[in-house]
C-alpha cells in the first residue's frame, strides 16, 4: 500500500467498510464475509497488518474500551470515509466503462 | 491420551509441515505442543482441529508478538506452542475456516522472513567454515554443509517468490 491515491484492495475496502459501527477483529472478520456474501475471507494476519496500517495512517481508530474487555475495538475516522468515498468513484468508474464497452449486461 | 513424535523440518518446509500436522489431525491427533523437532499431540475427534504455523518478526514473549498473539486468538484460534520464533495456532474446524494470510502481499512477508533467517543462518556458518577450514579445522566442513544447506532451501523459496510476485502483477 502507497500513500498515493491508488486502488485499495478489496480486504481493506471491506475492513473500511464494516467500520461505519466500531467493531473487534473478529467482528470485522464476519461482517466482511457478510457483506461479500462469503467471498472475502480475511486471515487473522493479514487483517492484524491492514489494521495497523490504518491505523497509523489515521483511516481508522482504536477505541480505548472498557479494562475487563481486551479485545480492541476500531470505528471509521473521518479520513477514513474520505478514502473510502474516493474509491467508491473510482470502482464507479471501472465499473461505467466496463458497461458502456461491453454492453452492459447488468443495465 | 498424549503422543510425543519428533520430525525434522525445515524452515522452508513450513507447507510441507503445515500439511503434516493436518494429516495427523485427519487421523484424531491434534497438536499440543512443540518443541525443537518435537510435536506432542493430544487424541481428539478426527478433523476437529486445523493448524497454522509462522515465523514472527520477534520472539513470542515480545510485545508486538503477545499483541499479534492474543489478536489471532480473539478470532477463535489458540496457541498451541511456539519455537524459536515459530508460533502455532490451531482453530476447530467447526468455527470456520482457518488461514493466517489471506493475500499475496502478506505471504510475501512471511517468505522474506524465512529467506532472511536463512541468510542469518548461512551467513554465520559460511564465515565459521572459512575461519575454521582456512587453518585446517575439518569441524568447518559441518558449518560448510549447514551453509550449503541454508542456501539451496533458499534458492527454493526465492523460486517461489517468484511466482508469487508475477501472480500480484495481475491480482492483488
Amino acid at each position: 500500500m502507497h500513500s498515493g491515491s491508488g486502488a485499495l484492495t478489496e480486504g481493506v475496502y471491506y475492513i473500511l467498510l464494516s467500520l461505519t459501527a466500531p467493531l473487534h477483529g473478529y467482528g470485522i472478520m464476519q461482517r466482511t464475509e457478510q457483506l461479500s456474501g462469503g467471498r472475502v475471507r480475511l486471515a487473522a494476519g493479514t487483517l492484524y497488518g491492514a489494521l495497523n496500517t490504518m491505523a497509523e495512517r489515521g483511516w481508522i481508530a482504536a477505541l480505548a474500551g472498557d479494562q475487563d474487555s481486551r479485545k480492541k475495538e476500531y470505528v471509521l475516522t473521518p479520513a477514513g470515509r474520505e478514502i473510502l468515498e474516493g474509491e467508491l468513484q473510482r470502482l464507479e468508474e471501472l465499473v461505467e466503462n466496463g458497461r458502456r464497452i461491453l454492453g452492459g449486461t447488468g443495465a | 491420551m498424549t503422543m510425543t513424535k519428533h520430525k525434522l523440518f525445515f524452515a522452508w518446509q513450513f507447507e510441507e509441515e503445515e500439511q503434516w500436522l493436518e494429516e495427523m489431525a485427519q487421523q484424531g491427533l491434534a497438536l499440543d505442543g512443540v518443541g525443537f523437532c518435537t510435536y506432542r499431540f493430544r487424541k481428539s475427534a478426527p478433523g476437529e482441529y486445523r493448524t497454522r504455523l509462522e515465523l514472527l518478526a520477534h520472539s513470542p514473549g515480545h510485545p508486538e508478538s503477545q499483541d499479534y498473539i492474543r489478536f489471532v486468538e480473539d478470532t477463535g484460534a489458540e496457541l498451541v506452542g511456539s519455537w524459536f520464533r515459530w508460533v502455532y495456532f490451531r482453530k476447530k474446524r467447526d468455527d470456520g475456516d482457518f488461514q493466517l494470510y489471506s493475500d499475496l502481499p502478506a505471504r510475501l512477508r512471511q517468505l522474506d522472513r524465512i529467506l532472511s533467517l536463512l541468510a542469518v543462518i548461512g551467513g554465520i556458518n559460511l564465515l565459521c567454515a572459512l575461519a575454521d577450514l582456512l587453518q585446517g579445522l575439518l569441524p568447518g566442513l559441518l558449518n560448510l554443509a549447514v551453509a550449503g544447506l541454508a542456501l539451496w532451501g533458499g534458492g527454493r523459496l526465492w523460486r517461489r517468490r517468484g511466482q508469487l510476485r508475477r501472480d500480484q502483477e495481475l491480482y492483488e
